[in-house]
């Protein structure tokens, strides 16, 4: 199969226009011993050939809705998303363009790059979102860079939840490798704790505290005392968020925080095996400068209408080069859309329903879950779609066990957390009937 | 452009008031710079520097650039003001566009305002 | 007041309109948490679903694409992204599984992944490949993540110099500066080579490495590649190719057969993965041998070998001295890596080299065409784009005007500015996916500008004017710093 439009004799003309006689002709630059290697790759497929190919390959999974029912989140969450969210995507207007270099044929684009930005802050509570990151991590990670530039080196320490997302912990280690930071807070063993702990840990060197909402374990604390404690010191606090929790809970904006970021897969877009997804990245006006990525902002062309234009772009990797924030150059276009979309066609009211869904199922998978003998919570805090269930045997056994009978348990903490054998996260969304929770129940009782 | 004749002038077009202490940007490295966005002075009062350190960092739509001390000694005063009113930089590099104040401060390799004024005419041709 | 063509979606709100709706609850209803943890009102917009669907209709149309047209935007190859791509990576067995779901149920993931690391591997010539990096950018920082560590694990700890060509990507020395490296420019040379004087002045034993683009951004092959190579590394320093221009090269050249120790793939611009209105991309990265350890966590490899009866059993591994993480979960699986599988799977080991083969015919003929209407500083052969200039003797049009009436013809302007030693650069990329009716169309409205450049000048000067939109104003845009709407006014809590 080809997608090259250009005929034989098509080609001989323009070779005769440039100049050469056949295609081979092109490559003299390249050195002769080195040209024109053979690959050894499949041979090529027609489209027929294929779409069945790949359809063998998706099907030999076992996905969250055919073929398993599932309690799992951690990161990544089950949720509906209505239809006219992938029709919009799938739009070649939206999905084959490019940056938004050229505004007067990008006006789409950047209208709903600056929608996500609003849709974004309201949702926050911050006052400045940028185009969006790779994903919640690197957002998290980019937090850092800000704070860093923000300080411009003279502070290096960050205080870290134990309770923040591991992979995004060990996210912001790779990046930070060159900056000679130290991290604090995070220590093997203290995950049980409050954030009240972290608060003695902030001094006049920490640079920004990290904290999870809900965090990692699902608990809600208010982080006000914290964050005015980080604010005493001179440090920034960044609050990691998830996107259906703060439908329903006080915004970290509230709070006082100076970033908020998160990963928004939430909000429209599929698991699809852990991307793409979309990081999303708020702050205050005041950091706007030290902020990395793309950013949208209005204005007016020649004709009076208002307009919008990809705005405070010296700042960026392409005119700062080594003296900017972070090298990243892209946002994650197509899924901020998405992400407007879903937010657009929910509603506030849609929204709600779907925040106070999780809710209630979840509240009602840990009443039912604490009622088994030997299982309970491990928390007695508030939580919003995710907890952590007690487990009397391992979480790995519980979760082998449950796969054998079609069901994803949920995350065995002990995977990241070596004194949490026993201990199981569960995540419950509008996705899972009462069916599916009374299954999950009853295959415990019987284990 | 203007160049002001009791000022000195470095090749990376900051001036220097010796008399006042006072650095900034000349009028040449605004206009090439254009619209001024966002100014952030790097250094603290009471902070020592030496001649080349980047004292601020400037933004305009297009383009970037880090501003480099003219000359070494104490930094006595900082235009606070400069951040919330970068355009001050376009409108007025020589005034109310001061960046730093530089006590005693020892000019590096500097030019008078007509070799500057020639040195400017030089690049831009 | 300025005219507002399309409201946002905040303005078309209307306080009580529903769009989708969620089903009732199934389980016996629990109070919220108190008061003080929940927020006081959700300023969010409030429309039907055919309000939704008619505003990004709307915006939709403001949009130029690909599906739409010629978009020779230099260094980003905008080729056509085929349909049947869209369709696989939404096939439910890869929209519905879970990052974290047991191996043992994602073995058609993990088989895809791990071929596609042996395809990335085997195009490239390189010994190892992560899929994990989301973007050129983010592949790049891992790239020079990995050399660091490469010399940190042998004790040379005063290697703090990256070296960089002057017409590299303004990513290059971001990457670096993200390491605390300093970044030593090297010029290029007369040909659009980098300047063997200049590199070996400055190569010693302070060097991390090299980051080269090549073809370079002018869309030279560097005719003393070798040389270069040799260079760097013989003062102990690594060579890290930029792969933003690899369509030129697909089944021509393979940089690890070159002695490149480490390079990005861009999916998004060579194997096919739609732009997406700037993201998302996905930025593998592939090593020669000796960087192989030190590659992020976690690879897809075989836990347990299959034979003829049974497949092997796919799983994660990690390199001995990886440098960690680069992002959550596995890379862009869903949205990068199944739309490239499909597309390198339909084009095979001939089918790639075409690619390559028609994307630098497709520039050679548009440079042929253009040439003695545009200045064109570095004329030879050109791979998959060339650089020309967009200015004339004695006018005071611009590249940027150029650009702008491009738009009039209906074409996306090519990449301008860019590479910064090219004065009033306008950088044409057409990929293989364009005929030559077009091509022509396009050289034909080049030449037309130029004529217009001279006789009717404000032509360009303010186009375009057969758009939706006119020129921005970019500087109120940085000035007022309008970076969001706020809330409707008719909103109720």
């Amino acid at each position: 199969m080809t997608y090259i439009p250009i005929s034989p004799q098509e080609r001989d003309a323009m070779l005769k226009t440039v100049g050469v006689k056949t295609l081979d002709d092109l490559f003299e630059a390249i050195p002769a011993k080195r040209r024109f290697p053979k690959l050894d790759l499949p041979p090529a497929l027609t489209e027929m050939e294929a779409a069945a190919h790949l359809a063998d390959m998706a099907s030999s999974n076992e996905n969250v809705r055919q073929d398993l029912i599932s309690f799992l989140g951690a990161g990544a969450y089950n949720h509906y998303v209505p239809s006219v969210v992938d029709h919009m995507l799938r739009r070649g207007e939206f999905y084959t363009a490019y940056t938004p270099y050229q505004p007067e044929i990008s006006q789409g684009t950047l209208q709903a790059i600056f929608e996500y930005q609003s849709l974004m802050t309201n949702l926050t509570g911050m006052e400045v979102s940028n185009a969006s990151h790779y994903d919640g991590a690197t957002a998290t990670a980019e937090a850092v860079n800000l704070a860093y530039a923000q300080y411009r080196g003279k502070r290096k320490k960050i205080v870290m939840s134990p309770s923040v997302n591991p992979q995004y912990r060990a996210v912001i280690r790779t990046y930070s490798q060159g900056m000679g930071l130290t991290e604090v807070g995070d220590e093997a063993g203290n995950h049980e704790d409050g954030p009240e702990v972290l608060m003695s840990l902030i001094d006049e060197a920490t640079m920004l505290v990290v904290v999870q909402y809900p965090d990692f374990f699902g608990r809600i604390y208010d982080y006000k005392k914290l964050i005015d404690t980080a604010h005493e010191k001179g440090a920034l606090v960044c609050v990691v968020a998830n996107p259906t929790a703060l439908i329903l809970l006080k915004t970290p904006g509230e709070m006082g925080a100076d970033i908020v970021v998160g990963e928004a897969q939430p909000f429209g877009i599929p698991l699809w095996y852990g991307g793409p997804y979309l990081g999303f990245f708020t702050t205050k006006k005041s950091y706007v400068h030290k902020m990395a990525g793309r950013l949208v902002g209005e204005t007016v062309d020649v004709r009076g209408n208002r307009s919008y234009v990809l705005t405070l772009t010296a700042r960026e990797q392409h005119i700062k080069r080594e003296r900017a924030t972070s090298n990243i150059c892209t946002n994650q276009g197509l899924l901020a859309l998405g992400c407007s979309v879903y937010m657009s066609v929910l509603g506030r009211q849609g929204l709600q329903e779907v925040a106070n869904l999780c809710y209630q199922k979840a509240h009602y998978a840990a009443a039912e879950l604490s009622k088994i003998d030997g299982f309970g919570l491990c928390h007695p805090e508030p939580f919003f779609h995710e907890f952590v269930l007690c487990t009397p045997k391992p979480a790995g056994e519980v979760n082998q066990y449950l796969l054998d009978h079609g069901v994803l348990g949920g995350y065995d903490l002990s995977t990241d957390y070596p004194d949490m054998q026993n201990h199981l996260l569960v995540a419950v969304t509008e996705m899972n009937s009462r069916d599916e929770i009374d299954t999950l129940v009853a295959l415990l009782k019987e284990m | 452009m203007n160049a002001p004749s009791n000022l000195k002038y470095t090749k990376s077009d900051e001036w220097f008031d010796p008399a006042s202490g006072a650095a900034g940007i000349t009028d040449y490295a605004q206009s090439q710079l254009s619209d001024i966005v966002f100014v952030e002075i790097l250094v603290d009062e009471g902070e020592e520097v030496t001649v080349g350190k980047a004292i601020a960092s400037v933004e305009s739509v297009k383009a970037s650039a880090e501003i480099y001390a003219p000359a070494a000694g104490k930094v006595s005063a900082v235009n606070k003001g400069l951040s919330e009113k970068p355009e001050t930089l376009n409108s007025d590099p020589y005034g109310e566009g001061w960046m730093i104040k530089i006590e005693n401060g020892a000019a590096g390799e500097v030019m008078d305002s007509a070799a500057y004024e020639k040195y400017c005419e030089g690049r831009t041709h | 007041m300025a005219t507002i063509i399309e409201p946002t979606i905040f303005e078309l709100s209307s306080p009580g309109r529903r769009g989708v709706t969620m089903p009732a609850s199934d389980v016996p209803t629990v109070d919220l948490p108190a008061k003080d943890f929940l927020r006081s009102e959700l300023p969010l917009p409030e429309l039907a679903e055919v309000d939704v669907v008619r505003h990004y209709m709307k915006l939709s149309s403001f949009n130029y694409s690909v599906d739409g047209g010629f978009y020779p935007l230099g260094s980003c190859t905008m080729k056509y992204n085929p349909k049947i791509n869209e369709d696989t990576c939404r096939l439910p067995g890869f929209l519905f599984t879970h990052p974290l779901q047991p191996i043992e149920t994602v073995q058609g993931n993990l088989a895809l992944m791990y071929e596609m690391q042996d395809w990335l591997k085997e195009i490239s010539g390189f010994a190892g490949v992560t899929l994990q990096p989301a973007a050129g950018a983010h592949g790049e920082f891992t790239g020079v993540l990995m050399m660091a560590a490469y010399h940190k694990s042998r004790g040379d700890t005063k290697r703090t110099r990256m070296l960089i060509p002057d017409a590299a990507h303004g990513t290059n020395p971001a990457s670096v500066g993200m390491l605390g490296m300093s970044v030593v420019t090297i010029p290029s040379d007369s040909r659009g080579n980098v300047d063997l004087k200049a590199l070996e002045a400055a190569c010693d034993d302070t060097v991390v490495g090299m980051m080269l683009t090549n073809p370079n951004t002018l869309g030279m092959f560097d005719e003393n590649i070798e040389k270069v190579i040799k260079l760097v590394q013989g003062c102990g320093g690594l060579m890290y190719g930029d792969g933003a221009n690899l369509n030129a090269l697909l089944g021509i050249v393979r940089p690890g057969d070159l002695g490149f120790d480490v390079m990005h793939f861009n999916l998004h611009k060579t194997f096919s993965v739609p732009h997406g209105g700037g993201g998302p991309g996905s930025g593998p990265v592939g090593v020669s041998q000796r960087l192989a350890d030190f590659l992020p966590s976690p690879l897809v490899g075989i836990i347990e070998e299959g034979d003829d009866e049974t497949a092997p059993l796919y799983g994660f591994v990690n390199p001995k001295n990886s440098i960690g993480r680069m992002k959550a979960f596995h890379g862009h699986f869903g949205g990068g890596l199944v739309r490239s599988y499909t597309y390198i799977l339909m084009h095979g080991p001939d089918g790639l080299k075409d690619i390559a083969q028609y994307a630098v015919l497709n520039a050679n003929y548009l440079q042929a065409r253009l040439r003695g209407t545009y200045r064109i500083p570095y004329d030879r052969i050109c791979m998959h784009e060339f650089v020309m200039e967009g200015h004339f003797e004695g006018s005071d049009v611009r590249a940027l005007d150029i650009s702008k009436r491009l738009m009039d013809y209906d074409f996306h302007p090519p990449t301008n500015y860019f590479p910064l030693i090219v004065p009033e650069a306008l950088m044409i990329e057409p990929t293989e996916t364009e005929n030559k009716d077009t091509l022509d169309r396009f050289a034909d409205a080049l030449i037309k500008i130029a004529e217009e450049a001279k006789s009717q000048p404000d032509l360009l000067h303010n186009a375009p004017s057969t758009t939706q939109f006119g020129r921005m104003d970019e500087v109120k845009a940085a000035r007022e710093l309008v970076l969001c709407c706020w809330l409707p006014e008719n909103y109720e809590a």
